[in-house]
């Protein structure tokens, strides 16, 4: 059993760090609504801000790993270019999906669509981080503050979900490939 | 001994005026417009696509994420400094907002893209 350096770049780009941002956001979208709602309790337990602190960091920090890899680990491969006379695409993803008309949109929107709309995710979960740790159980206080967290956490998780769902449907298509072999297990 | 912590107020809102919240939210949007513009610019115009290629390997997309990055945090940094002690009209913070969260998110929307510059 073995894998490439850049297979394991892109997993680790993939499910790694995006997946896992992705899988965090049911519970902040939860908290953030419970912490919010009118009729919520008015008082936090000195851990349970902490935990919610850690929580909202850790997703920050997963939301910016996951597009600084992606864009300059993982996507520098996927738009290199061939040398002239190549004829065997599989090294160069790019290259190889615009070849056919049946895989050039899978770049054309979802790659292009992928590479920007991913952005907005860590930008808009790094302000809802900010304004839940500054402002906290008494945002309740603040209606239309209140609004702005929940609509850019929401828009944050649809970014992550369309680079996410791109992202899977792309390495599918055509998978980032190369690099060193790491051998991870030897069969009988 | 009880292990139990005892309840505290999780934020100060308020005692806290609503600018600094404000100011990132603004800031936020902001982020995400220019994101979107850049992208735009870079795919509808060679010379802009060139301009914003700061690293080869990554291309175009490299100069669309950096200089979103530092306008976003230069706006947040110049609105928290003017809203530091401020309450300000949120709502009217939200409707800028948003109305600059659909542009970034209209902008990075290849199909949209197109029917804009025509294709």
């Amino acid at each position: 059993m073995e894998i490439s350096t850049h297979d394991l770049l892109t997993v680790l780009h993939g499910m790694g760090f995006g997946a896992l941002f992705m899988l965090a956001f049911s519970g902040a979208l939860a908290e953030l609504y419970r912490i919010s709602a009118p009729g919520a309790p008015s008082q936090m337990s000195a851990r349970e801000q902490s935990l919610l602190n850690f929580y909202l960091v850790s997703m920050v920090l997963l939301a910016w790993l996951t597009v600084f890899s992606g864009e300059y680990i993982v996507y520098p491969w996927y738009r290199a270019v061939p040398p002239a006379g190549v004829t065997d695409l599989a090294d160069y993803p790019r290259r190889l999906l615009l070849a056919s008309g049946k895989t050039s949109e899978w770049h054309n929107i979802g790659m292009e669509w992928k590479e920007h709309v991913a952005w907005l995710a860590p930008i808009s979960i790094t302000m809802v981080a900010y304004v839940t740790m500054k402002y906290g159980r008494t945002i309740f206080q603040h209606r239309n503050m209140r609004i702005a967290v929940l609509v850019f956490a929401v828009t944050a998780f649809a970014a992550t979900g369309v680079a996410g769902a791109f992202g899977a449907f792309l390495n599918k298509y055509a998978p980032t490939r190369g690099g060193s072999v790491i051998i991870l297990m030897k069969g009988e | 001994m009880s292990t139990m912590q005892s309840p505290t107020s999780f934020g100060q809102a308020g005692d806290i005026p609503n600018g600094p919240g404000a100011a990132a939210i603004l800031a936020a949007g902001i982020g995400c417009a220019v994101m979107g513009i850049l992208a735009f610019a870079g795919d509808a115009s060679d010379a802009m696509g060139k301009a914003l290629n700061f690293y080869n390997p990554a291309g175009t997309l490299s100069g669309v994420t950096t200089l979103a990055i530092i306008i976003w945090l230069v706006a947040w940094f110049v609105l928290a400094r003017m809203w530091a002690t401020k309450t300000v009209a949120m709502r009217k913070v939200n409707l800028a907002s948003f109305a600059l969260l659909i542009v970034g998110l209209l902008l990075t929307f290849p199909p949209f893209m197109d029917l804009l510059q025509g294709k």
